[in-house]
């Protein structure tokens, strides 16, 4: 498994994927950031996180495209899948080296929250910016397992990204239809609980609250179980 | 050590392997031989654990490839149709990737030599992969199967795509492997497994038509009952006297010519060597014979005599 793990980070950082990620994920959140705290002004990190979760849609499928279809196109998977490796190990392995990426890159992204002590005499709220941050790591989290499982789908990563992209919108934005639509109240409830936004105004707000966190977490393991049952029944078709 | 019993794998109504069985013992070379879509890459997948079978079981060294896939995988080295090849890696970073994903638990370094000279890639080793040619990718290929040292090694056409001499290599390095492991390969060609194989399994449309040993294919390749023959003389006249000699199960025009002269194809009755009959009834009517050659059987026309039954019979 840590074979496997140690191949996909080896493989952003030899094919230019990596990098634009990285670039590309500062570049967004640099831009939003200064848009949203600093033009402001303000220290809060609220407006920039929901911003961020938007940039998500199109950044994440940039790290999670290619993660199985191309194994797929290339069929590379014959040697993983025969190999004595459980998809389980798998699975997982590609999942974790997509979270590094992710998880480093949003780390070089803390040092623009220390501009902020420039601009203020008392400091910001650290218990709502960590809130703030924790929220995105774990939002990412989630939707990096979205993007992990819809490539186990296709062998094109073209059609991986774009799949990814469209199921990331739907979980980003759902919770608007509320605000467009005067939708029932069984069905505000259901889209309340399936938006990814309207999770995090705890974590917002600096408030840890585990029964988000645990949604998260489910939405991740759900996704991911996802993608091994298709490896598994792609065996049986 | 491999053992297959009523192997069933379909997709729908259409059969890829119908209720196959079989057995390979400890140290043999087994080949598996059948047209293209004859079922044997799909056979070779089942018994790798990349796909399941509809029914059947499938056992390596003991182990059910579906009730333990962990402990049987260790135990077998695959070479797929397509090597499974990470392109961006140099052979190097790939054979020690595979090294990584098999736990592997030899010397490393020692071991990963030892197979890049086996399979004679150690001059390319620090090269990528995508700038190998189609003969060294199919060697890294079958490093790659013979990397931790498994004791079963099965490779789906190993020697597609190669040069007459790469295919002279690969055929002597997996006839030297045979002599420590235990080996199944798959291919269509008639004279690659009459030149590696001590057994063949023929199969066709998801059935096992033949199981053999290679001497008894050979025999059957070898009893030559049909020549070429090209004989300088009136075409229609020729084919008459040739048909009437005795033994000549039949004779035609082949269509080729070259002035003077025609190609025959003249098939014996069992037992009888017409050769000379053929040329002594040729040389009273003047009419050179200028050429004569045995026709082997090609891979048809084997199928065609073991599913007469003519084969098992001698």
């Amino acid at each position: 498994m840590f074979a496997i793990y140690k191949k996909e980070m080896r493989n952003y950082f030899t094919t230019p994927l990596g990098y634009v990620f990285m670039a590309m994920f500062l570049a967004v959140s640099g831009f939003m950031f200064a848009l949203k705290t600093l033009q402001v002004p303000t220290a809060d990190l609220s407006e920039f996180l929901k911003w961020m979760v938007y940039g998500y849609v199109v950044l994440i499928p940039v790290l999670t495209m290619r993660i199985f279809a191309e194994e797929r196109r290339t069929r590379t998977e014959q040697l993983l899948l025969t190999a004595p490796v459980s998809i389980w190990g798998m699975v997982f392995a590609k999942f974790l080296a997509a979270f590094t990426m992710f998880g480093g890159t949003i780390l070089v992204g803390c040092l623009y929250y220390l501009t902020m002590f420039l601009y203020s005499d008392d400091g910001p709220n650290v218990a709502k910016a960590l809130g703030c941050f924790i929220a995105m790591v774990l939002i990412g989290m989630c939707f990096i397992a979205v993007g992990v499982f819809v490539s186990s789908l296709t062998e094109s990563t073209v059609i991986a990204s774009l799949g990814t992209m469209a199921i990331l919108l739907v979980f980003a934005c759902i919770d608007r239809l509320r605000d467009i639509f005067n939708l029932p109240r069984a069905l505000q409830t259901a889209v309340e609980w399936i938006s990814v936004s309207s999770r995090y105004e705890n974590f917002r707000m600096g408030l840890f609250d585990y029964g988000d966190a645990v949604y998260y977490f489910s939405i991740t393991v759900v996704f991911l179980f996802l993608t091994v049952r298709i490896y598994e029944s792609r065996r049986y078709a | 050590m491999i053992e297959i019993n009523n192997l069933v794998k379909n997709y729908g109504a259409k059969f890829a392997v119908d209720d196959i069985s079989f057995k390979v013992e400890k140290g043999e070379i087994v080949g598996f031989l059948g047209p293209n879509g004859a079922g044997k890459s799909t056979t070779m997948n089942i018994l790798t654990g990349y796909l399941s079978s509809t029914s059947g079981e499938a056992k390596v060294g003991g182990i059910d490839i579906l009730e333990n896939p962990y402990e049987a995988k260790k135990l077998i080295g695959f070479l797929p149709e397509q090597p499974p090849l990470y392109v961006d890696m140099t052979v190097d970073e790939y054979l020690n990737f595979v090294y990584e994903v098999k736990n592997c638990k030899l010397n490393r370094r020692k071991h990963l030599e030892e197979v890049r000279q086996v399979t004679k890639i150690d001059d390319v080793k620090n090269r990528l992969i995508k700038n190998l040619s189609k003969g060294y990718r199919q060697r890294v290929g079958i490093a790659q199967a013979l990397v931790g040292n498994p004791p079963v090694i099965i490779f789906d056409e190993p020697t597609v795509g190669l040069d007459p001499k790469q295919i002279i290599e690969i055929r002597n390095l997996i006839r030297n492997l045979g002599k420590t492991h235990t080996v199944i390969l798959s291919t269509h060609i008639l004279s690659e497994v009459q030149a590696i194989c001590d057994r063949v399994v023929i199969i066709n449309e998801g059935k096992i038509i033949a199981d053999e040993k290679t001497e008894n294919i050979t025999r059957a390749v070898e009893d030559n009952r049909r020549y070429s023959v090209k004989i300088c003389g009136p075409q229609r006249e020729v084919l008459s006297a040739l048909k009437s000699i005795n033994g000549v199960l039949s004779a035609e025009v082949t269509g080729e010519r070259e002035l003077d002269s025609y190609t025959y194809r003249v098939e014996a009755e069992r037992g009888v060597d017409i050769r000379k009959p053929i040329f002594f009834a040729m040389s009273e009517k003047d009419w050179p014979i200028i050429g004569m050659e045995a026709v082997n059987m090609n891979l048809e026309e084997v199928f065609i005599r073991i599913m007469d039954g003519s084969l098992s019979k001698q």
